[in-house]
Order: C-alpha cells, then structure tokens, then sequence
C-alpha cells in the first residue's frame, strides 16, 4: 500500500430517509490520480461534497494527511489544500480571467492586512503563466462570463492550480467540452499531476478518459462501493458492468 | 485591475469643484453641502450592495450611532449628559471656543471608531443572513437602533438633545459644516479608489459573483465582508457626527436614524447611477440631489410621490444605473472587454449532420 493522503473509513451520509452513501471506504494515495465512478445518482458528488466539508456526515471518518477533517467547515478544508471544482462550472463571471486567477491565491498564509496588499507582479506573473498552460492567455483580460462553457472550465481549472493545492478533487472535468478539446484537458491534468505534484481524485463519466489517466478506480453504485482496482480489473469486472446496464 | 489611485487630473477637478461651488454659489453652500454628504452615503453603500452584492437597508444605524455617540463625547467631556439632557434642566450651559473645537473633533473620531466597531459586533449576526433575508435582518438592526435610542432617558429618548452652537457667525458656520462634509467625501473616494484596487476589491467582487465558490477557494468570506462592512460604517459615523453638528438638534427617529428618508436614498442613489461602479454612486447622487431639491421647492406635499415614481421607474426601465448602461454601450471606454462570438466557436456538427447553413 503506497502512502494515503486522503482517508475515508465506512461513511455514511443520509438525507432524509435516502441513503446517499452507506459505509464507503477509499483511500487515495499521495501523487497519484483516483478515480471515481458509477452511474448517475450513485452518490459521487455527494461523497466529495461529504470529502470538502459541505454537509456533515453521519458516520465514519475523513482523515487528510492524517488529520481528520470531517467536522471541518469548507474554507478551513480548502485551506489546508485540498480543493475541488463544481461539475457545473462556478467562476467569478464578472471579473476578467486574470482577476479571477489573482483571488484564487492560496489564502491559507492570509493575514489579516493581506487584506489590503496590492498587487503584486509575481502573483501577475503566475497567473499568466498558468492562463498560457491553459491555453486562456490572449484572453485574460476578458470577462470570465463571456468565455464559452469548455473555456470557464479550463479557467476554473486554472483558478484551481493558481491555489496550489495539495489534493484536487476535480467533478467531471471533461463535461460538456468539446469533444477535440478534451485530450487537450486530459493531457493537462496528466501535467499537472506530474509537474506540479499534484494528487488527483477525478469522477469522471467518459470510460476512455478516466482509464487512460487514473491508475486506480472505485466504482460506486446505489450508494455503495461496488468494486475497487486498477483500470483493467474494473473494465473486467461483472459487477461494474451490470450496474452500468442496470442489473441491479 | 483598477488603478490604484486617481488621475492628478481627477483630484484637480474634484478639488476645484470642491472649492469652487460655495463660492460661486453663495446661496446653495447648504444644499451643495448636502450634496457631497449624499456622496459619502451613495459611495459607501456601494461598498456592500454594490461590490460585494450585500443589499444592506441597515447602513443608517451607522450614521446614527456616529451622530449619538460624538453628541455624547462633545457633550460629556465637559459636562454630565444626563444633566445636559434632561427636560428639566434650567441651567444655562455654554461651551467655550477650545470646548466646541475640541469636543468636536474628539467626537468625530470617537464616532468613526464607535461606528466601526457596532458593525464588527453586529456582523456576527447579520453576516448568517444572505440575499432578501440579509436586506431585512439589516432594516430590523436599523428600525430597532431608533426605537432603543429614542427610549433611553440618558441621551434625551425622543425629545433629542440639542447639540453645542458652533461659536461663529452663520456664514461661517455654513461654510466650516460645508468643507468638513466636503473633505469627508473627498477621503472617502480616494480612500475607496485604493481600497478597490488592492487584494480587498477582489474579494468582495468574488463574493458578489459567487460567494459558495469563493468559500471553496479557501477565501476568508467573513473577514472581508466583516471588514467592508466596519468601513462603511466607519464613514458614516463621521457623517453622522458632523451632519448631527450642522443641524444642531438630534433626534433618534427624524434625523439619527431616518430609515424612511436617508436610508433608501443611499439606495436610490447608487441604483440611479449604477451599482458596483466606481463613478455611478457619485452621479447617482448628484443627479438625485438635483432632482429632490427641485421636487422639494416647487412641488412640495407631492415630493414623496415624485420619489416613489423614481423609484418605480428606476427599478422597472434602467435597472443598470446611468454609469451601469454607458458601460454596457462602450465598454471599452470603460477598459472592459468581452470576448466577441466568433464563428468557430460554434461547436462543430457532427457526423453527418448537415451544417447550419448548408453549404460550405
């Protein structure tokens, strides 16, 4: 077992009388890409909301680089480094692409008079480097809400690296882009990853992609983990497949 | 990013006019005077309802609170207030010049901070609120201030306290309240024109744009809108403090907290000149003033309805504001631009289907 960075032991989220996630377990380990699938309704998003601290969970534990986050609120998450992207896109859509990246800084060293700094040329200077990996530089001073759906979410892609990130939780990336576009995105996550050594949790519903770049894949189905393994194993797996087909 | 501070031209023209209007226009100082005061409060509602998207009906509490509590520190550095206030007092109490002076300027310090830190306290409570529930958990701050003040014996309840009188001839008078409400402004735009450009404008445009990704970034939410909160309050309790002076005699209900008055033509003012701009508070506001002080002269028992139809205009047909919709025509005038829709933008067809408008 490599070294895990994120935790989860038997967690149990309800809402009402429907059980969204009963006793899941998942370890993602350090610098290495996850993923995460299952059919719609399977309670992937729920599990991240449950991961970033956006409602409590009823049971078990999340620990993070060993500490244990679940009562934690979400801005103390995010600044212990580990963030997420929404699956529909959330960006600050009336500020330009580069005022976006400059108040996605990692605020976790903020103090109080940081509040009123000024701006400053290395914070400019990443931003437009990390808009240019992208590929959003001749655009950066446009507004973000007037970029197409595939272009806000490469910036809300961006925003994320801008925050340097431990763990990045990404809810399916590859969403309503462009089909031509999206090997753009997966080659850039594969960089990101490896470049800038960041650990990736990806749920993700296009098979081709996920297989390609995730070296471990959980299944989840009906709230439950289904089966867990390296790519190969779940593309093999009877159980993954009938959940796909609805057999269950 | 917004420039740091003014144009040299820009501080030349807003001095000159500073300057310049009461002595071209001996008879209006008081008018004008109210104009750069309605400046103050235009620009700093803007702070919330505007950049950071916080429709606050509360702001008026600040400017009371300010107004209060430089009454009772001019007052009660020299004399008791309770004895000063009370309806059977028959002493005669006179303030000398170095007690006017320095009682004054105490109290507009004393109210700025005073202001400032009401706020931080009752951001802890409002600041759970968001949306229409923000807007009247503020106006329950605002209504609730003047009804507490205008029962509590110490400060005068509703019969006010009747502040020192400025030890000077009236045209004096008039044009010492004129430049201090003028300088007020003058700091209050230089001090937002640099506030705006550092990290803080930032910040409290994401929060206007999307306060939940803002949370998921890590941002400090509460901070920021604690502090934009603190220091829009903190100019208005300066307001309070000096508008309190100038009129003389304060009341809890008519003229600290007027929530019917004051209180919706901050708001009024920024939506006639366009929310969460730089320059559309301050036009707001002038073109506002204009127009009450023309409605309140020649058509005066109808003023209220000439508002209300303002209102019902403004909020019906020009929703942007006057600095909103030139915006919005030339934005590039403006510095922003908007990325044009280009054609192979379009998501290509696919397969066989045929393309949009036939041939190639």
């Amino acid at each position: 077992m490599t070294d895990a960075i994120i935790e989860l032991t038997k967690v149990t989220k309800t809402f009402g009388g429907v059980i969204a996630n009963r006793d899941v377990s998942l370890t993602v380990s350090r610098g290495g890409i996850t993923g995460l699938i299952g059919p719609n309704g399977s309670g992937k998003t729920t599990l991240f909301n449950s991961i970033v601290g956006y409602h409590p969970i009823d049971s078990g534990s999340i620990r993070f680089d060993g500490q244990e986050i679940s009562q934690l609120r979400v801005q103390e998450i995010a600044r212990l480094g580990l963030l997420r992207t929404f699956q529909t896109t959330r960006i600050y859509g009336r500020m330009s692409c580069i005022q976006n990246m400059q108040i996605s800084i990692p605020h976790r060293k903020a103090r109080f008079w940081d509040m009123f700094a000024y701006e400053r040329a290395d914070v400019v200077q990443r931003a437009e480097h990390l808009l240019a990996f992208v590929g959003l530089y001749e655009k950066r001073y446009l507004r973000a809400g007037s970029l197409s759906f595939g272009q806000q979410k490469l910036l809300e892609f961006a925003m994320a690296l801008m925050n340097e990130p431990t763990v990045l939780l990404l809810d399916e990336p590859t969403a309503g882009i462009n089909p031509t576009l999206i090997n753009g995105l997966v080659d850039r996550l594969k960089r990101a990853n490896q470049e800038f050594g960041i650990t990736m949790l990806i749920i993700e519903h296009n098979m081709r992609v996920i297989m390609n770049i995730a070296s471990r894949i959980y299944c989840l189905a009906h709230g439950e983990m289904l089966a867990t393994g390296e790519p190969a194993e779940i593309q093999r797996d009877q159980n993954v497949i009938d959940a796909y087909l609805g057999a269950h | 990013m917004n420039r740091t501070s003014f144009h040299p031209l820009t501080i030349g023209l807003l001095l000159l006019t500073g300057i310049a209007a009461p002595l071209l226009f001996p008879a209006y100082t008081n008018q004008i005077a109210i104009l750069w005061l309605m400046i103050v409060f235009a620009s700093t509602w803007d702070i919330l309802g505007g950049q950071m998207g916080y429709n606050s009906l509360g702001n008026i509490v600040f400017f009371g609170a300010g107004m209060y509590t430089s009454a009772v520190v001019q007052i009660g550095l020299f004399y008791d207030v309770g004895m000063y206030t009370s309806g059977a007092r028959t002493t005669h109490i006179v303030f000398t010049n170095a007690q006017y002076f320095t009682g004054f300027a105490l109290g507009i310090i004393a109210a700025g901070i005073a202001a400032a830190l009401l706020a931080w306290a009752t951001s802890w409570i409002v600041f759970g609120l968001r949306g229409p529930y923000f807007a009247i958990g503020t106006l329950g701050v605002a209504v609730a201030a003047a009804e507490l003040i205008a029962s509590w014996e110490w400060v005068g309840a509703a019969a006010g306290i009747s502040m020192p009188v400025f030890p000077g001839a009236p045209d004096t008078q008039k044009l010492f309240f004129y430049f201090l409400l003028f300088g007020l402004a003058f700091v209050v735009l230089v001090c937002l024109r640099s506030l705006y450009s550092t990290n803080f404008g930032l910040a409290i445009n994401a929060i206007r744009d999307d306060e939940e990704k803002a949370e998921a970034m890590g941002l400090h939410t509460r901070r920021y809108k604690r502090t934009a909160w603190s220091i829009s309050a903190f100019f208005l309790g300066i307001a309070g403090a000096i508008f309190g002076n100038m009129t003389g005699f304060i009341d809890a209900r008519d003229i600290a907290f007027p929530t019917t008055t004051f209180n919706i033509f901050m708001i009024l003012m920024v939506l006639l000149g366009g929310k969460g701009t730089f320059w559309g508070p301050v036009v707001g506001a002038v073109v506002f003033q204009v127009i009450k002080e023309v409605t309140w002269t020649y058509f005066l028992g109808w003023q209220f309805v000439a508002l209300g139809l303002l209102i019902v205009i403004i909020v019906v047909y020009f929703q942007q504001g006057i600095v909103g919709w030139l915006m919005e025509k030339y934005p590039e005038r403006f510095g922003i631009r908007v990325a044009p829709k280009k054609e192979e933008e379009r998501p290509p067809a696919i397969g066989l289907a045929p393309h949009p408008e036939g041939a190639e």
